[in-house]
């Protein structure tokens, strides 16, 4: 019986190890292989051929593509932080202050996230499904039989155009959302919008607008990679192609707004607030 | 097989591997396989399923790199080339897959132009000229509409050929086909096989089939290898295969009927 005790024991550490441990190493081999993808699609885009026409059309999917949803969201985004905004102002008779809240948090938070979060909904679900299917019917493999790599031909692309297009994207939705929120203060409330914009122009700088585009920047790339890295990684059949997808949608919506928590620490000892 | 050096070129064999091991995790798929692939001919490759057939060619071709043992192309080791010098050697090749793999995004002028574009700087119209031309050897020119259609509007048949239009547009020594016949019913299965046997007199490739379709290999096959458990353990031409002794071989060739085929050929 003795002895039989430190089996046990050896059993529950093995038992914690198979608990804790292996998760844990498992997450770190995924973030792992994430980065090696990113490292490798970034070492092919100096390399010949450089293919401009696939960055073009990747660029255009992401960005063209995208605009009217970006723009109807934008808009909506923009009119509901003005009606908020202004009846929480209205307390105080403060309403002309509307301008610089709907503006703030367009250009430092609702801009970049909603833009990010919107596009990967489109963008980041159709590039995972894309290269999925792409992989189980071989496509993948074809183009390394033609000595073509697969992640310059399909990932580099695609990682390159969504960190180009984005902060365009986040602008159209920061304009689009001002104007949204000019209807509904301006014209549907009939607040006076020399106060409006007044203060607007005082209190909001471009490093404002600044943050809010390098976190569009990142949340790019976080949306691409890790929609590749999905797409790319699909073993199976058609239903393995689906649960990449959901993955990809998933993971990126939830890394984006994680990762906007740690940007926003970061960013504000560069810009302190109100500096 | 013979014994001689496989790093030697030699006029009868194209492709010669030596002791090939390949693990994958705890699964050890290649254990030590030999196999010589004679030029001009049809050359087969059988094996049941999961006995890594796939793996076995895309060594071949060197998209897989072996552990250990040596591949050699027309008397160059392709084992450990760099991807420039790799890139000359898979130019060598052209590669049929199971369903065809046509790029979706593409359509079919697109899909077959795809190797020339991307190794060389040829016109527009030299491109299409030798576009045109497979379309026509392969008797796909008479489909209506067919260089603008994309994938999905082809039957499956015409997917195939365009598939190996694909292949053979920069004109390789060597063709591979992974399992051509799977999935098909006896009558695409035929023409499937005399599609390969056609390829092979048109363009006088040197072709490797990988299948489990004994009897399709006894039809057409010129040399039949057999792998089972990760070696070869026959490779001959089919009539001498029948008197090879093995008893997987054998339960292989009963099973399969084929033994009718080369009996009503004697």
């Amino acid at each position: 019986m003795n002895e039989a005790a430190p089996a046990t024991e050896l059993s529950f550490i093995q038992r914690l190890a198979d608990r804790i441990v292996s998760p844990l190493v498992g997450i770190f081999e995924v973030f792992g292989a994430h980065m090696i993808l990113l490292a490798q699609s970034f070492a092919w885009l100096f390399r010949r051929p450089f293919r401009p026409r696939l960055f073009l059309e990747q660029m255009e999917f992401v960005g063209v593509g995208s605009l009217p949803i970006v723009m109807l969201v934008g808009f909506f985004a923009g009119a509901v932080s003005a009606l908020q905004a202004v009846m929480a102002l209205g307390m105080f008779q403060q309403e002309r202050w509307v301008g610089f809240g709907v503006g703030i948090s367009l250009a430092r938070e609702l801009a970049p996230v909603f833009a990010s979060l919107m596009i990967t909904a489109r963008a980041g679900s159709a590039m995972a499904t894309e290269l999925g299917s792409m992989r189980i019917t071989e496509q993948v493999d074809a183009l390394t039989t033609f000595a073509v790599s697969p992640v310059q031909y399909l990932v580099t692309p695609r990682i390159v155009a969504s960190i180009l297009m984005l902060p365009f994207m986040t602008m159209v939705f920061n304009v689009v959302g001002l104007f949204g929120g000019y209807v509904v203060a301006i014209v549907l409330r009939d607040i006076d919008f020399g106060q409006v914009s007044e203060l607007y122009r005082y209190w909001i700088d471009p490093s404002d607008y600044a943050q809010g585009l390098i976190k569009s920047v990142v949340f790019g790339l976080t949306m691409a990679l890790t929609a590749c890295y999905q797409g790319f990684n699909v073993r199976g059949g058609a239903k393995e192609v689906g649960r990449a997808t959901t993955r990809a949608v998933v993971a990126s919506s939830v890394s984006i707004l994680i990762l906007d928590y740690f940007l926003i620490e970061i960013l504000s000892v560069i810009w302190p607030f109100g500096d | 097989m013979s014994e001689e050096d496989p790093s030697q070129r030699s006029e009868r064999w194209q492709i010669r591997a030596r002791g090939l091991h390949k693990t994958f995790g705890p699964q050890h798929v290649l254990r030590g396989v030999d196999l010589d692939v004679e030029r001009h001919k049809i050359n087969i490759v059988i094996g049941g399923s999961g006995q890594g057939k796939s793996v076995l060619m895309k060594h071949l071709m060197g998209l897989l790199h072996p552990d250990e043992g040596q591949i050699c192309v027309d008397g160059q080791n392709i084992v450990g080339l760099d991807d420039v010098e790799m890139g000359k050697v898979r130019r060598k090749f052209g590669m049929v897959f199971q369903y065809a793999a046509l790029f979706d995004s593409m359509n079919v002028v697109e899909n077959i132009a795809f190797p020339l574009i991307e190794r060389y700087k040829l016109s527009r119209a030299e491109i299409l000229e030798r576009v045109r031309e497979m379309l026509r050897r392969l008797d796909l020119a008479n489909v209506p509409g067919i260089e603008e259609k994309s994938p999905a509007e082809l039957s499956g048949g015409q997917r195939k050929r365009v598939g190996l239009a694909r292949a053979l547009v920069d004109r390789p020594q060597i063709l591979l086909y992974d399992e051509p016949t799977t999935g098909l019913d006896p009558i695409a299965t035929k023409n499937v096989d005399e599609m390969i046997r056609r390829t092979a007199d048109d363009f006088g490739v040197t072709s490797l089939v990988i299948s489990h379709d004994m009897a399709s290999a006894f039809r057409i096959g010129d040399r039949v290898a057999m792998l089972h458990e990760g070696t070869i353990i026959a490779n001959a031409p089919p009539r001498e295969l029948l008197q090879d002794p093995h008893p997987v071989l054998r339960e292989f060739v009963e099973t399969s009927g084929a033994v009718s085929f080369v009996q009503g050929a004697r």
